[in-house]
């Protein structure tokens, strides 16, 4: 006689949520190479902007103090780009159907995806602190600024990953969706990450300015060294809630369009 | 109990402009397996999405456990497991993990996922490579896996689209028995495959289909029968084919045929009696379909 159970039960939503978390840490432990980049991307990052490029932007030698916020939302977006390869492979190698025909909300697989992004990127983002301290990094932040910025770093890096998720949603194959998230790993460059923006030509600099990269930057590099923050938190908060808004929606009908019924 | 499993009438489906099923109609009963034997691209695979509502259908009922496809798909699911083309395990988790994963979105306890883990991998012959990663797994133990997987909890209906294709013989007839072993359980079995001999050893009734319809149904045998019986061949000596007959197997039938034979052919020439091949049952059905086709 086998437990086989005659009536089905369907698992409640936070099981099936816990279940599809699980299953991406375990994915994310599992796959090296993404691991290796989350852990080692950060470190070379630090030293690369600390070491080769910071002494001919900044002669003072707090460059590295300079740098942080801008190194944790380059390894962020990198660290997030993943999420679209794991979700277009989910969708393309078949186990999608088997959840779609089982009696559970099968878009759940994605919310783990993102759950196991967002822990991914907060080792990351420690080990840039960490790092960056090593380095020299002095920062000025009292308990609820470190509180603000990391809350504001995790928004940040859910935007970025449910974004890329709905990359993976749509593009047609794993390879192709790791190609496409290539114009939003740029944006960090063209914002204030690495340089003021006003050492950037005029044209550069209206573009520069208004993108969301750069409140989000100025809004960290306050919170952490000190400096006033201005409007630059409300508009990191607006730019990342509404991109998120944007985000969910996207991936739900993109979900719809791909896992629906035709 | 509903006496039928599956209940398909007048389905149709096209995507776009392509039709896929012009009007299947085919009953399943409780209980037994059935084979849906045809090329690629017959509408196979459609139709095992349209039952395991996975797929929209245009027109017709589709009743799957005595729930309707399209009105009650909760039911449905409930009632169901779908085993795809492509094994679907994950590759990255251990097989004793999918396992328990499947469990646990079936809705069973932790405690109760791990001991239905510990059975099935006990009955699908998997306990040695419980704790290997299944993208370390041969293509006949992914194909076991699969089919653990589709057994986590009890479903009265399972679909199996392909089980074998692409599996060398040992494995296929492992997995033969394991799923005959299901028809013992009580479980309706609905299969496709390409393989005659797959529909042959398996099912209790077949249906052929080609260019969206069923254009035969029956046992294995019944179906033979319509293709005709075996065939006599003879091959000279560089093996080209140089003639065929039609014999019905017996003693007499066969000699009247190599007494015709020993008088035309070269006394090297090779002979060897043939069973119908699924080349011969879709040459057979498919072109009497064709000819019913153009009359009507």
């Amino acid at each position: 006689m086998n437990s086989a159970k005659a009536v089905q039960k369907s698992p409640s939503l936070l099981t099936t949520n816990l279940v599809f978390i699980g299953r991406s840490l375990r994915h994310s432990l599992r796959n090296v190479e993404s691991l290796l980049m989350a852990i080692l991307l950060p470190i070379f990052l630090m030293l690369l902007f600390t070491y080769v490029f910071g002494g001919a932007i900044d002669t003072t030698g707090q460059y590295v103090t300079y740098v942080v916020p801008g190194i944790i939302l380059l390894c962020a977006g990198f660290g997030s780009s993943s999420t679209a390869i794991d979700v277009a492979t989910d969708m393309t190698n078949g186990i999608i159907d088997r959840f779609r025909t089982m009696p559970i909300r099968a878009v759940s697989v994605v919310t783990g995806h993102v759950v196991a992004s967002v822990a991914r990127n907060m080792l990351a983002t420690c080990i840039v602190i960490g790092v960056a301290l090593l380095l020299g990094f002095q920062p000025e932040a009292g308990l609820s600024d470190w509180l603000f910025a990391l809350g504001l770093v995790v928004l940040f890096i859910l935007t970025y990953t449910w974004l890329f998720a709905a990359i993976g949603l749509v593009t047609g194959s794993p390879a192709a969706a790791g190609g496409y998230g290539f114009v939003l790993l740029f944006l960090p460059y063209l914002s204030s990450a690495f340089v003021p923006t006003n050492t950037m030509p005029s044209w550069l600099q209206g573009f520069a300015n208004h993108q969301p990269i750069t409140p989000v930057i100025e809004a960290l590099r306050a919170l952490l060294i000190g400096g006033p923050i201005g409007n630059n938190g409300w508009i990191a908060l607006l730019w990342c809630a509404g991109i998120l808004l944007l985000s969910l929606i996207w991936c739900a009908v993109a979900f719809r369009m791909r896992a629906g019924r035709r | 109990m509903n006496q039928n499993a599956i209940e398909v009438k007048g389905l149709v489906k096209s995507f776009g402009k392509a039709a896929i099923l012009k009007g299947v109609n085919l009953t399943v009963p409780s209980g037994t397996i059935f084979a849906l034997l045809g090329p690629n691209g017959a509408g196979k695979t459609t139709l095992i999405h349209i039952l395991s509502t996975l797929t929209k259908l245009d027109e017709g009922s589709v009743k799957v456990a005595g729930f309707d496809v399209e009105s009650e798909q909760k039911e449905v699911k409930r009632s169901i497991s779908l085993t795809g083309q492509f094994a679907a395990v994950d590759e990255l988790l251990t097989g004793a993990e999918n396992l328990r994963m499947m469990c646990r979105l079936s809705g069973l306890s932790t405690d109760d996922a791990n001991s239905r883990t510990r059975e099935l991998l006990r009955q699908f012959d998997l306990e040695d490579a419980a704790d290997k990663r299944a993208k370390a797994y041969s293509g006949g133990m992914r194909r076991r896996l699969d089919l653990a997987i589709s057994l986590v909890t009890h479903r009265p209906v399972l679909f199996l689209d392909e089980p074998t294709t692409g599996l060398d013989t040992i494995s296929r007839r492992t997995l033969w028995e394991m799923i005959l072993g299901l028809k013992q359980q009580g479980i309706t079995v609905f299969l496709t495959t390409q393989y005659l001999e797959e529909a042959d050893e398996l099912a209790d009734e077949i249906a052929v289909i080609h260019g969206g319809r069923i254009v035969a149904s029956g046992t294995a045998d019944e179906l033979k029968s319509r293709v005709g019986g075996e065939v006599i061949e003879l091959r000279n000596s560089q093996d080209e084919l140089i003639g065929t007959y039609p014999t019905s197997g017996g003693l007499a039938d066969v000699r009247q045929v190599l007494n015709s034979a020993a008088h035309a052919f070269h006394p090297d020439t090779k002979i060897t009696i043939r069973k119908p091949s699924m080349d011969d049952v879709f040459l057979a059905l498919t072109s009497t379909a064709t000819k019913e086709a153009s009359i009507s």
